[in-house]
């Protein structure tokens, strides 16, 4: 048996196993969605173990017929980037499965449900090899999400979750009409094919063509990154969401979107992707300071927390466009960053209502008087999210703002205007909500982490430190990854040269 | 035409499907007065018999294709698949009608004789190869389903959706009825593969084929609730009672878009430049229509006669691309909808109550934590509707848009899509009324499922979902049958 077919059926198969404990034992959802994620987690541990270090290929691929016709295959494999998020996933669904023990106590067993659900198709976008089987667990991925928004989430959760999922399917039914074109022009729906195929000049886009698929695959992984303008589900979502929602979403899900953009846009549409890289790259870099500015106002750290999702994400996009090895190695590592980091804020924000059910940062303050190791434990993935040295996020938006410095030195100057706004709004927050005058309400209801509570906490911030301290364990492979996909978006970039000169021209004398 | 009618063996094999539905259906009104009660379980015993026998049947013929009766009828894949659907549709309304019509104290045997006609009449409409009997067809068809739509003679909405789809009906199959005059004043033929044979070598009177041919667009546009000729549908699908809504929405469509490829894929092929234009603004209107009026409708049954409009306008993006690909993907969407969506109006009939109280969107609130497997089902069914991933309605979709990009479609693929997006919020809206509000006084009152409503939801999920994991088997079939509609 194929390991990755293990990791990726097992969530499912837990998932089947969930429906049928009956309602009346809610303690055995719990105890099962966490036995059955650990387990899932300890898979893909052996899938670490077995991935080749030094190859930049896909491996450990499987490949079966599904379809005759259309020939859709059931195609997964793994490489240096998509196993990191896979590991992502299987790391942080044991600990959405802990941090939501207490907090849900209505349809225990459908919440857990879903929640192995979700896993199922977070795993499967990031295995998937044949576009068709990837738009298949995209559109997965909608259905458990929308309902953990709408049936577990707070007072405007109905509002938050159509739009979540209006918005999202709207983008990618543009998406399904340019993976359709792609096959009717090549007959196969697998990735490398088609590349080997880009790669052989067998496969030749007219310029307007590769524009049109190019921003039909972008709108959809745009509205998922969040990107700029596109982002007004993102904080709705965020903030409606139960705390595990927040998590899989900010963590994981947004990652499905610019996995897409450097899994298929830059290889598959590489000059159109090219010469759309200077209006990207301004989006981005709007989204990383208007992000950061909204973020600083929001008077609910929920809200805060998720405009600062947007901020971070404009730099990954930001460091993939700009085609060098260190910012698309930034990039991806961001990713896995922002998913620890951003995780861990939303897990500790979850603690605090859960205490306090408020989530206005005007309800808190003083809270470090009575929760020391709460508070110690919120500082240090605030640390963590502003970029210091030797946390996490540092190394990823260092490698961005150097590889944007590289492309276009303007570039890392504006983002960089990100990182201090980032240490802004969220020092402002934890100064006002862990500082000052602890109220009636804070003293008597806000008691320190509980053991439960310390097994959410400290995974994620040994995760943040080991990233921060030794990103050798992670880059390396990432890095051959990128090197590969950035050789992949020069094959067929000398034919429109003569289109768009002067974005190629700066590119090039950036390298 | 050929000059020989005499009786052959294979023709009574190869019409065994209609003979079954026929007899049964009369037998029905013939044991009426022998069962010795008002109101009798026993007449759907028998009509699911006869389907379940002529389903039989039609597989049975499969084992002997060829035309019959000198030409008028043929037996292929194409005609046996759309047997076997609309036959389909006909055990799964029976089974959805067993509860409703006990609950309504009205089990009589002319329901289900009628429900055997008309199903026998679609069964026609998918073997026939002559206008003519096309014509006969439709009209059994049609007939018997004014009746049903009218069925509760005591409710004045159903009359109001009898009347309205009587006149409506008879308008429209006339409008049929003068296409066929003028394609035989001026081929001399009323045989499909003549007419095409006629059309591509002799230089016709192409003005008047043009306009016969719009005609019967008109006909069948209606009988299959295309825009512009929709405006019956929404009126009669919410005054009907729901099993026959189910019915209509489903079986009738399937076999009225039967005879539609037929035609214009047989007869019409050679003019089919200038057809197709019609087609593409008629699929683009209807979708839009569709599922913009939709947005709008707290009714549930009126919510599904949009969405049922907009469901023929994606068929019709099928035949507009006017190729193999196309035919056997609107096949192939034909069996996914009538799977969901007779699925989703036995749910509402389920929920509705005695005398259909409880109809709104609002009356779904809280099923889930009534019931939570009949709302897990209905959630099936809405994902196959929106075009979710693993469901058969969105392979369905799938393959029609493929083949619409195959023929250069693009602009109508991508207008299309983005209706689907659209659609996804009333679909959305029942789901959202079903887990994320509190229990309503409909769904706190609904009885428990009984065991024949039970199949006729369980089937049809179990269809959708399998449409949508294994779509290979259908799609084969239907692939090969579209190869043999020329």
């Amino acid at each position: 048996m194929n390991l990755l077919a293990i990791v990726l059926f097992a969530p499912l198969a837990a998932f089947i196993v969930a429906l049928v404990i009956p309602r009346s034992l809610p303690q055995s959802s719990r105890a099962w969605a966490l036995i059955s994620s650990l387990i899932t987690f300890a898979a893909s541990l052996v899938l670490v173990a077995r991935f080749d270090r030094d190859l930049p290929t896909e491996q450990l691929g499987l490949d079966i017929p599904w379809i005759t016709t259309p020939d859709i295959h059931f195609a997964i494999s793994v490489n240096g980037i998509s196993l990191w998020l896979i590991m992502l996933s299987t790391f942080l669904t044991p600990l959405c499965c802990l941090i939501s023990w207490n907090s849900i106590q209505s349809r225990v067993k459908e919440f857990f449900a879903f929640l192995l659900l979700l896993e199922f198709g977070l795993i499967g976008v990031f295995l998937a090899q044949d576009l068709f089987l990837f738009y298949v667990f995209w559109e997965i991925c909608l259905v458990p999400m929308y309902f953990l928004i709408g049936i577990w989430g707070h007072d405007r959760r109905i509002y938050a979750t159509v739009k979540f999922f209006l918005y999202t399917f709207a983008g990618s039914v543009l998406m399904l009409t340019a993976i359709i074109y792609l096959y009717n022009k090549t007959q196969t729906f697998n990735y490398s094919t088609i590349l080997d195929m880009l790669a052989s000049g067998k496969l030749i886009f007219a310029p307007n063509e590769q524009m049109l698929l190019f921003l039909a695959f972008f709108l959809a992984f745009a509205i998922k990154v969040p990107l700029f303008p596109v982002h007004t589900w993102l904080p709705d979502a965020h903030v409606e969401a139960p705390t595990a929602g927040s998590i899989m979403l900010a963590s994981v899900m947004l990652k499905m979107g610019t996995y897409g953009i450097l899994h298929f846009c830059l290889p598959l549409f590489p000059s159109a992707a090219r010469t759309c890289a200077p209006w990207i790259v301004v989006l981005a870099i709007i989204g990383i300071v208007y992000g950061a500015l909204v973020a600083m106002v929001q008077p609910n750290m929920k809200k805060l927390v998720a405009y600062s999702s947007v901020s971070h994400l404009g730099f990954v996009v930001l460091g993939i466009f700009t085609f060098t090895q260190m910012g698309l190695d930034g990039a991806t590592y961001q990713m896995l960053n922002h998913g620890i980091s951003t995780g861990a804020l939303f897990a500790i924000v979850g603690l605090l209502y859960e205490r306090r059910h408020s989530l206005e940062i005007d309800d808190f303050g003083g809270v470090a008087t009575v929760a020391p190791w709460l508070s110690t434990a919120f500082l240090v993935t605030t640390l963590a999210s502003i970029g210091l040295p030797m946390l996490n996020n540092f190394v990823g938006e260092f490698l961005v703002l150097q590889g944007a410095a590289m492309a276009n030195f303007q570039w890392a100057i504006y983002a960089s205007l990100g990182v201090i706004l980032s240490a802004c709004y969220m020092l402002w927050m934890y100064q006002r909500v862990f500082y000052g005058e602890a109220n009636h309400e804070v003293q008597s209801h806000v008691p320190d982490l509980n053991v439960r509570e310390w097994a959410v906490v400290i995974p994620l911030i040994a995760m943040m430190v080991w990233m921060g301290v030794y990103s050798q364990s992670f880059l390396p492979q990432v890095g051959k990854v990128n090197a590969r996909i950035i050789e992949q978006t020069n094959i067929n970039v000398p034919f429109k040269v003569g289109l768009t000169a002067p974005s190629q021209t700066e590119v090039a004398n950036a390298r | 035409m050929p000059a020989n009618f005499a009786m052959n063996p294979g023709d009574i094999v190869r019409f065994l499907p209609e003979i079954i539905l026929s007899v049964m259906g009369t037998f029905l009104m013939v044991v009426d007065p022998i069962i010795n009660k008002r109101s009798s379980s026993a007449f759907g015993h028998i009509s699911l018999l006869a389907l379940i026998a002529a389903l039989g049947g039609s597989i049975y013929a499969f084992t002997q294709p060829g035309p019959a009766f000198g030409g008028m009828l043929v037996v292929d894949g194409f005609a046996t698949f759309f047997r076997v659907v609309v036959i389909g549709v006909g055990i799964l309304t029976v089974l959805g009608s067993y509860r409703f019509l006990e609950r309504q104290d009205a089990e009589t045997s002319e329901y289900h004789a009628l429900l055997l006609f008309s199903v026998a009449g679609q069964c026609l409409m998918a073997a026939s190869n002559d206008l003519i009997m096309v014509f006969i067809g439709l009209e059994i068809s049609s007939i018997a389903s004014y009746v049903m739509a009218g069925y509760l003679r005591d409710d004045k909405r159903a009359n109001e959706a009898a009347l309205k789809y009587f006149l409506l009906g008879s308008f429209a199959t006339a409008f049929f009825l003068y296409g066929v005059a003028l394609i035989y004043g001026s081929t001399g033929s009323i045989n499909l593969s003549e007419i095409r044979a006629h059309i591509s070598t002799v230089s016709p009177d192409v003005k008047l084929i043009g306009i016969s041919a719009a005609l019967m667009f008109v006909g069948l546009g209606f009988k299959v609730s295309a825009a512009p000729f929709q405006i019956w549908a929404p009126d009669v699908y919410q005054g009907a009672p729901t099993p026959v809504s189910a019915f209509l929405s489903a079986g009738p469509k399937a076999a009225a878009f039967a005879v539609f490829l037929r035609i214009f894929m047989t007869a019409f092929e050679p003019i089919s430049d200038s057809w197709q234009p019609l087609v593409w603004f008629s699929a683009l209107l209807s979708m839009t229509v569709g599922n913009f009026a939709a947005l709008r409708q707290s009714n549930v049954k009126r919510m599904l006669a949009y969405s049922s409009i907009a469901h023929a306008g994606y068929v019709m993006v099928a035949l507009g691309a006017r190729s193999e690909v196309g035919v056997s993907a609107a096949m192939f969407y034909l069996a996914a909808y009538a799977f969901m969506n007779i699925g989703a109006f036995a749910v509402v009939s389920h929920i509705s109550g005695k005398n259909e109280r409880y109809q709104t969107i609002d009356d779904f609130a809280g099923l889930a934590q009534k019931q939570p497997v009949t709302a897990a089902i209905l959630t099936i069914f809405m994902l196959s509707l929106i075009g979710v991933p693993l469901t058969g309605g969105f392979f369905g979709k799938f393959y029609i848009f493929k083949a619409a990009l195959e023929s250069h479609l693009i602009w109508l693929t991508v207008l299309g899509l983005l209706n689907s997006a659209v659609a996804a919020f009333y679909y959305l809206r029942i789901l959202v009324m079903m887990y994320m509000h509190e229990p309503s006084k409909a769904t706190s009152e609904v009885e428990p499922l009984s065991f024949s409503l039970g199949t006729a939801l369980i089937v049809p999920a179990i269809g959708t979902l399998f449409l949508g994991i294994f779509p290979g088997w259908v799609l084969d079939f239907a692939g090969k049958s579209a190869s043999m509609v020329k």
